[in-house]
């Protein structure tokens, strides 16, 4: 029989809170904000969103070999970084790593962007490659996150590489359930990473997204939002069948229980609540977990106008108005392709921390928004299932459903 | 014309910053691969890196191949040096 059950046994992170899964521990429960105003990019003419929730004094040089380095932008270094102490956390070793069942599916929104720029830097006034550098494809390739983490990691399993931006990690989660459920793997590290880069604030800020309140944006859900804060970092979850977790006496973290993966066709960038709905209720469903069963949402919710109300209405339409809900956009910023990844391993924090962690910025709740239960306060109670929303430009809209372990 | 002393020092110091390694391990027999722990990654950066340091052709050539050493590595430099001299440089 094939796997039906799925737990994570390990977590890494990297975000704006420093390295590892204590740093984002700390950062959420003192309600710090890693978002800052990037004066390096005054001088960038029409971009109008200056804040960031950057990685601060990361070195890669300081926890990865040359040999591994070299290939390695800055978003395959938190990657690789990040699935180290995943990998460590599940009690996995080298022979585990290398016997061909544990593979890697991470992915980014892009390849490196500060590589491409430094390359087109070069290339672009003379039209000359002479200084191309052997590393450079593998740090902008889009799989340079899973190549690097395998290479890292010497993981000969099968590497996916998913890329489909705010989305991309939560699909790592579900591609994994299906990877393990079909029996292809029993062990896959999966998660996603991106670095700030002003080239990807600009995504959102030529949209009219892009946030430029300083101190107080994002303000998921608030009735004073003025858009997205891009965040840098990496989560990286191990995902393993139960039987390999119980073989291998793994210390089980959390069970993955639901996948919810639908595709909105009416605009390429307007978010769709009927598709944001039809979403929560395939994990729901799949979870076989009812909506009075829900203690908490970790919304996907990045300070949008539009956005944010749409998610709003589609939890209100599955869960009800009282469930608590909060988005963790304004402690890290949008994190992009990490995000799904690091706010499930938020998730966990408050899971074994009996806690809900409020929106940060949020002050005054949006009329639109108040369908659903957007929390101010920090909420002491028993989270045991939560579903956690990943929605991304291009019609992407992921769901998973998270049970504590007991 | 560049002396042999001078690229040698040259030579090692874009060992040393472009693959962080210690002046102490570049002697002229120091095996690249072997020794130094380079590969054909490395091979690709050393001659860019080279070629940029002494403003002449390293790469892409077969005498480029039998480099095996810090030593026939000084040596192809210093041909190419002699070389670039002789046709007035470029």
């Amino acid at each position: 029989m094939p796997p039906t059950r799925f737990v994570i046994t390990g977590m890494g992170a990297v975000s704006a809170f420093g390295i590892g899964v204590q740093s984002l521990a700390d950062g959420l429960r003192r309600g710090a904000s890693g978002v800052r105003v990037m004066d390096e990019w005054t001088a960038i003419r029409g971009l109008e969103s200056r804040l960031a929730a950057p990685v601060e004094d990361f070195d890669p040089k300081e926890h990865l070999p040359r040999t591994h380095r070299r290939t390695m932008g800055p978003m395959a270094a938190y990657a690789a970084v990040a699935a180290r102490e995943a990998v460590e956390m599940a009690g996995l070793g080298e022979e585990e790593l290398a016997c061909g069942r544990a593979g890697v599916i991470i992915g980014s929104t892009t390849g490196s962007p500060s590589v491409y720029e430094d390359f087109y830097r070069n290339y672009l006034p003379d039209e000359t490659v002479e200084d191309v550098r052997s590393g450079t494809f593998f740090r902008i390739m889009g799989h340079t996150c899973a190549a690097n983490v395998s290479q890292t990691l010497g993981i000969t399993g099968e590497q996916w590489s998913p890329s489909s931006a705010c989305t991309t990690s939560t699909q790592a989660i579900g591609l994994a359930m299906l990877l393990i459920g079909s029996g292809r793997q029993d062990i896959v590290v999966c998660g996603g990473a991106d670095e700030v880069h002003p080239t990807v604030t600009m995504i959102f800020d030529v949209l009219g997204a892009g946030a430029k309140r300083e101190g107080k944006s994002p303000a998921p859900f608030d009735r004073g939002r003025d858009g997205v804060v891009c965040g840098g970092g990496a989560g990286v979850l191990v995902m393993e069948s139960l039987e390999s977790a119980r073989r291998r006496g793994a210390g089980i973290i959390a069970e993955v229980c639901g996948f919810g993966h639908v595709t909105d066709t009416g605009h390429i960038a307007n978010p769709d609540a009927a598709a944001m709905e039809a979403c929560i209720s395939q994990a729901l469903r799949e979870a076989g977990v009812s909506p009075d069963e829900v203690d908490f949402v970790s919304a996907h919710a990045t300070g949008t106008a539009a956005g944010d109300v749409a998610e709003a209405r589609a939890i209100a339409r599955v869960l009800g108005p009282e469930t608590p809900v909060a988005s963790h956009k304004g402690h890290m910023g949008h994190t992009l392709a990490a995000a799904g990844a690091l706010e499930t391993i938020a998730a966990v924090i408050m899971m074994r921390e009996g806690v809900v962690f409020p929106t940060l910025n949020l002050e005054e709740t949006d009329p639109e928004c108040a369908v659903a239960n957007c929390i101010t306060r920090q909420v002491e109670t028993a989270v045991n299932t939560v579903v956690k929303n990943s929605f991304a430009l291009g019609g992407v809209n992921t769901s998973i459903v998270l049970k504590r372990w007991q | 014309m560049t002396g042999g002393n001078d690229a040698w020092k040259r030579i090692s110091a874009v060992l040393c910053r472009e693959f962080e390694l210690e002046p102490g391990e570049i002697t002229k027999e120091a095996r690249l691969g072997e020794d130094l722990g380079l590969d054909s990654l490395d091979g690709v950066d050393m001659v860019v890196a080279l070629e940029k340091e002494f403003g002449v052709k390293v790469g892409n050539n077969e005498d480029f191949r039998e480099v095996r050493t810090c030593g026939d590595l000084l040596a192809l430099v210093e041909q190419r040096l002699a070389g670039n001299a002789e046709g007035g440089g470029k």
